[in-house]
């Protein structure tokens, strides 16, 4: 079947399978290998990307269910110019370490930011609870944010 | 090793949080990962496992899986007749694809190649095999039971890198065991005021690296190329060559960045039926595997234990015995090793007049278990402190005041024969009581706990390094380290640059290719700023003499390094070579090590809700007693993502096996810490007392936290009222325990 949606701001016309998954898609079809693969049940966040501005796991939605909405993926994100606070503060606090939950971090962070839910600390944690890190301790991930968030 | 050592306050580059070098790519998405990576021609493989935990293949029939759409072949032992195809660095004993029999729930019985991972995987579920089951050995006593069926009824083969001595003969399903033994323990216990004695539990646990294992594997003639997700290439390179029957050099490794590894890819792991595939297929084969099949690749090995301490009614530590009995499962990757380094770890670094240590490594029908992040320590620690703890219980002594009077000093003995103690352990310990706030009052329900340990670090030291000065006056350094996050390509560049006199801006720092990258025998045991480091450091040094020669002065200014070379070479080419190399000052064996002593020192502040069993962790501290910190951000995260992985260890991380199946194969059953499990407060102190063999005096870091942090979490819970012999501290099992101590009347809040 064929989709027609918009990626990282380009219209994109393709054809896809009737049971292929986002994720899939994004990497395999349009090269966008920023999304991860990981954990396949929508626990750890490494595939997420934003999904009309909101943050979704790409390895449980299909691509079919894409057609019609915008899909911003990590390389859509970092080519735009707030993308370069991020990138700072996020480098500053050496918040990533083997870097493969890092996009998806990112994404969900950019959702949030730009949703101003991010008031505290306690609500930087809860939030962020759908993306998994096995590397940071998520200590230095937690401190960007709030950084980023302007919560003290 | 001798160490150079410059003065500290020359230094620019080094001591210095420099930003992480692969900050930008990995920011963007850009950094690429084995599964990123596409080779022409590729095709998708894709694994059928064993659905049972032990039996007799009576037949495979690939038939109708070959005639789907899409799929190349199909590959099952009957492929491998032309090869030897057991591997294993310890042991050999695991073969490529089942050959006869399965003895694991997930072992690998087939293997397809096809055009698109969706073939693949259908042509999976078309292969029909029958079995005849088997009895299962399903945990480690009925394994050492007398008349316990045999998980493997082959010789013992060592390993290529089995580095052990000499392998005794299999003794039923036992297939390694190590001993240590000082004085005579039985009369010492004989006459001790104080005796504590307990049964221990260590589970199953899975090392969950986000990027599951992924290789590429490619064999044109008797050229196999792999692109892998590896920790240790040059192990991998050697025993692929080993197996496939080709010169080590035809064997081509590149490694990429590592989706984390925590000691998961150490070793050979989806190596050898990757090529294996590929060889058949005729084309380049990716194995991708899922998570679930990522936890019966490896993991770390759930323990039995026994164990007796010894004292006198002050307090002062008398002897220990252990016995425990590792659970390796059906294969023994590491499994020797870990159980040596945990026989190592087991007394603990105290002043002891006896001690017996008698570890076993058992075959089981579970997954095989390897490495995991402080192996064997983390495993051990947390109950020989348990046992420290309550003897200054009894003895009405500071658990603190305890291990000040008992732990060895730095210079004196920790093993007969080994490295003597290279760092303050008393001040180690110090500080992080400190940092838990050791002497404010303590409300109702809250403890607070210690612990210390040594682990063997550094694995066998062997590592090189290549510099490369080019004509622009940059660095390449060329060094075979893997990057997993811990940011050894970052440390480097800050230590060439050190060397060198330059900004680190100069300095690029590239991954492993086997065919281009001189040795460097692993990354892992905490051993590569320290070890490969050195061998940097040294490549620079190289570097800098032959430039001080074209001088003819030591007063070089990094703006003169492009004029030097004109100079050499007569135009505005050419390139200097640095060498640096590691090598073993004795044998290298075992016995004459570690490198160096890898602290484990930890404190933790728990409370503890005796409603519900559930433990909140209040406050961590860990020391990072790193010698001379290179990067002293990354030492923090290295402490950091240790110690939450050690409190997922302590607090609800298990693998739960029934008869031999593997009940909690995905993530929304195998739980491992998120941001709320983050503690209040998380310190980690840095100890630089320039005592470490690596450059300026470092030693390694980063393991440490994950044997110190569960057994300060056990001490702090017993020190609020429910001393544990179990892990993990489940809201179940803790509340368990607690209307356990109600009925003793021995619960005390």
């Amino acid at each position: 079947m064929e989709i027609a949606l918009s990626v990282n701001g380009r219209d994109v016309v393709h054809e896809v399978a009737p049971n292929e998954l986002l994720l899939d898609f994004l990497r395999d079809s349009l090269g966008l290998t920023g999304a991860k693969r990981s954990c396949d049940v929508q626990v750890c966040g490494a595939c997420t990307v934003l999904v009309d501005g909101l943050p979704v796991s790409s390895c449980c939605v299909l691509a079919a269910q894409a057609a019609g909405h915008e899909v911003t993926t990590i390389e859509g994100l970092a080519e735009r110019e707030e993308f370069e606070r991020l990138e700072d503060v996020f480098t500053r606090h050496a918040a990533l370490q083997c870097g493969f939950c890092t996009p998806g971090m990112l994404l969900t962070v950019a959702s949030l930011l730009e949703s101003g839910e991010l008031a505290s600390e306690e609500e930087i944690k809860r939030s962020l609870a759908g993306n998994l890190c096995r590397c940071t301790g998520y200590r230095a991930i937690v401190e960007a944010v709030a950084e980023l968030a302007g919560v003290a | 090793m001798t160490t150079v050592v410059r003065e500290t306050a020359t230094r620019s580059q080094v001591g210095v949080a420099q930003p992480r070098r692969d900050a930008r790519e990995k920011l963007r998405g850009e950094a690429q990962f084995v599964g990123d990576l596409i080779v022409p021609r590729m095709l998708h493989g894709r694994v059928l496992r064993s659905p049972i935990a032990h039996g007799r293949i009576v037949s495979i029939d690939a038939s109708a899986a070959e005639k789907l759409p899409g799929v190349v072949c199909v590959l099952t032992g009957a492929d491998l007749a032309d090869i030897d195809p057991y591997y294993g660095h310890a042991i050999k004993d695991r073969p490529i694809v089942a050959i006869d029999k399965v003895r694991f729930h997930g072992e690998q019985v087939a293997a397809v190649a096809a055009v698109t991972p969706a073939a693949a995987a259908a042509a999976v579920e078309a292969i029909v095999v029958e079995y005849d089951e088997l009895p299962v050995v399903a945990d480690v006593e009925a394994a050492v039971a007398p008349d316990a069926p045999l998980v493997t009824d082959r010789d013992l083969v060592p390993g290529l890198f089995h580095g052990l001595g000499e392998l005794a003969p299999r003794d039923g399903n036992i297939c390694y065991r190590y001993r240590l033994d000082r004085g005579e323990p039985e009369a010492v216990f004989a006459h001790a005021d104080v005796v504590i004695d307990g049964e221990y539990a260590f589970p199953a646990v899975y090392q969950y690296a986000m990027e599951t294992h992924t290789v590429i594997a490619q064999v044109e003639g008797d050229e196999i190329s792999l692109w892998a997700s590896c920790q240790h290439p040059f192990l991998v390179r050697a025993e692929i060559a080993d197996l496939f029957r080709v010169p080590v050099a035809n064997v081509r490794i590149q490694v990429p960045y590592l989706g984390g590894g925590f000691g998961s890819k150490s070793y050979t792991k989806m190596e050898p039926l990757t090529v294996a595939l590929a060889r058949k297929a005729g084309r380049p084969v990716k194995i991708q595997n899922r998570v679930g099949e990522s936890m019966v690749t490896t993991r770390r090995h759930n323990m039995r234990c026994r164990m007796r301490t010894a004292s006198t009614a002050d307090g002062r530590l008398l002897a220990r015995e252990v016995t425990c009995l590792f659970d390796t499962g059906a294969y023994a990757d590491n499994g020797p090793r870990v159980v040596a380094t945990a026989g190592d770890a087991a007394p603990g670094p105290y002043r002891w007049e006896a001690y017996r240590v008698d570890a076993s490594c058992v075959y089981t029908n579970l997954a095989p278990s390897g490495s995991y992040r402080a192996f064997g320590a983390t495993h051990l620690q947390w109950i020989g402190e348990s046992q420290v703890e309550e003897i200054a219980r009894r003895c009405g002594v500071d658990p603190v005041e305890i291990r000040r009077r008992n732990l060895c000093t730095p210079g004196e003995e920790i093993r007969a024969g080994g490295k003597p103690l290279d760092a303050d352990l008393v001040g180690d310990v110090e500080k992080v009581a400190a940092a838990v706030g050791w002497d404010e009052p303590k409300p109702p329900l809250v403890g607070r706990g210690v612990s210390v340990g040594l682990l063997a670090a550094g694995a066998h030291p062997v590592s090189s390094a290549i510099c490369r000065l080019e004509s622009d006056g940059r660095v390449v350094v060329l060094v075979a380290t893997t990057e997993m996050g811990q940011g050894p390509r970052t440390a480097f560049a800050q230590i060439a640059a050190e060397e060198l006199g330059i900004d680190s801006d100069r300095v690029t720092v590239h991954g492993a290719d086997t065919r281009f990258t001189p040795y460097d025998r692993s990354t892992g045991a905490s051993r590569s700023t320290t070890v490969a480091g050195l061998a940097v450091q040294r490549a620079a040094a190289d570097i800098r003499r032959q430039l001080e020669g074209i001088a003819g002065t030591s007063a070089i200014a990094p703006d003169d390094h492009v004029e030097l070379m004109r100079k050499h070479f007569g135009f505005a080419g050419g390139e200097l070579i640095g060498r640096g190399e590691v090598a073993p000052a004795g044998t290298g064996s075992y016995a004459e090590g570690p490198v160096f002593w890898e602290v484990c020192v930890g404190a933790a502040e728990v409370e503890v809700n005796p409603d519900t069993g559930f433990v909140r962790i209040r406050r961590t501290a860990t020391a990072a007693d790193v010698g001379r910190a290179i990067n002293p951000q990354l030492v923090e995260r290295q402490d950091e993502g240790a110690t939450l992985q050690g409190l997922g260890n302590a607090l609800f991380e298990e693998m739960i096996y029934e008869e031999g199946l593997l009940l909690n194969d995905t993530l929304l059953d195998y739980r491992v810490p998120s941001f709320g499990d983050l503690p209040d407060e998380m310190t980690c102190v840095i100890v630089e007392n320039e005592d470490g063999p690596g450059p300026y005096g470092a030693k390694g870091c980063g393991e440490g936290a994950l044997a110190a942090v569960p057994a300060a979490i056990v001490n702090a819970l017993a020190d609020a009222g429910v001393p544990m012999n179990e892990l993990p501290l489940t809201p179940e099992r803790v509340w368990r325990r607690i209307q356990e101590l109600k009925k003793e009347g021995t619960w005390q809040q």
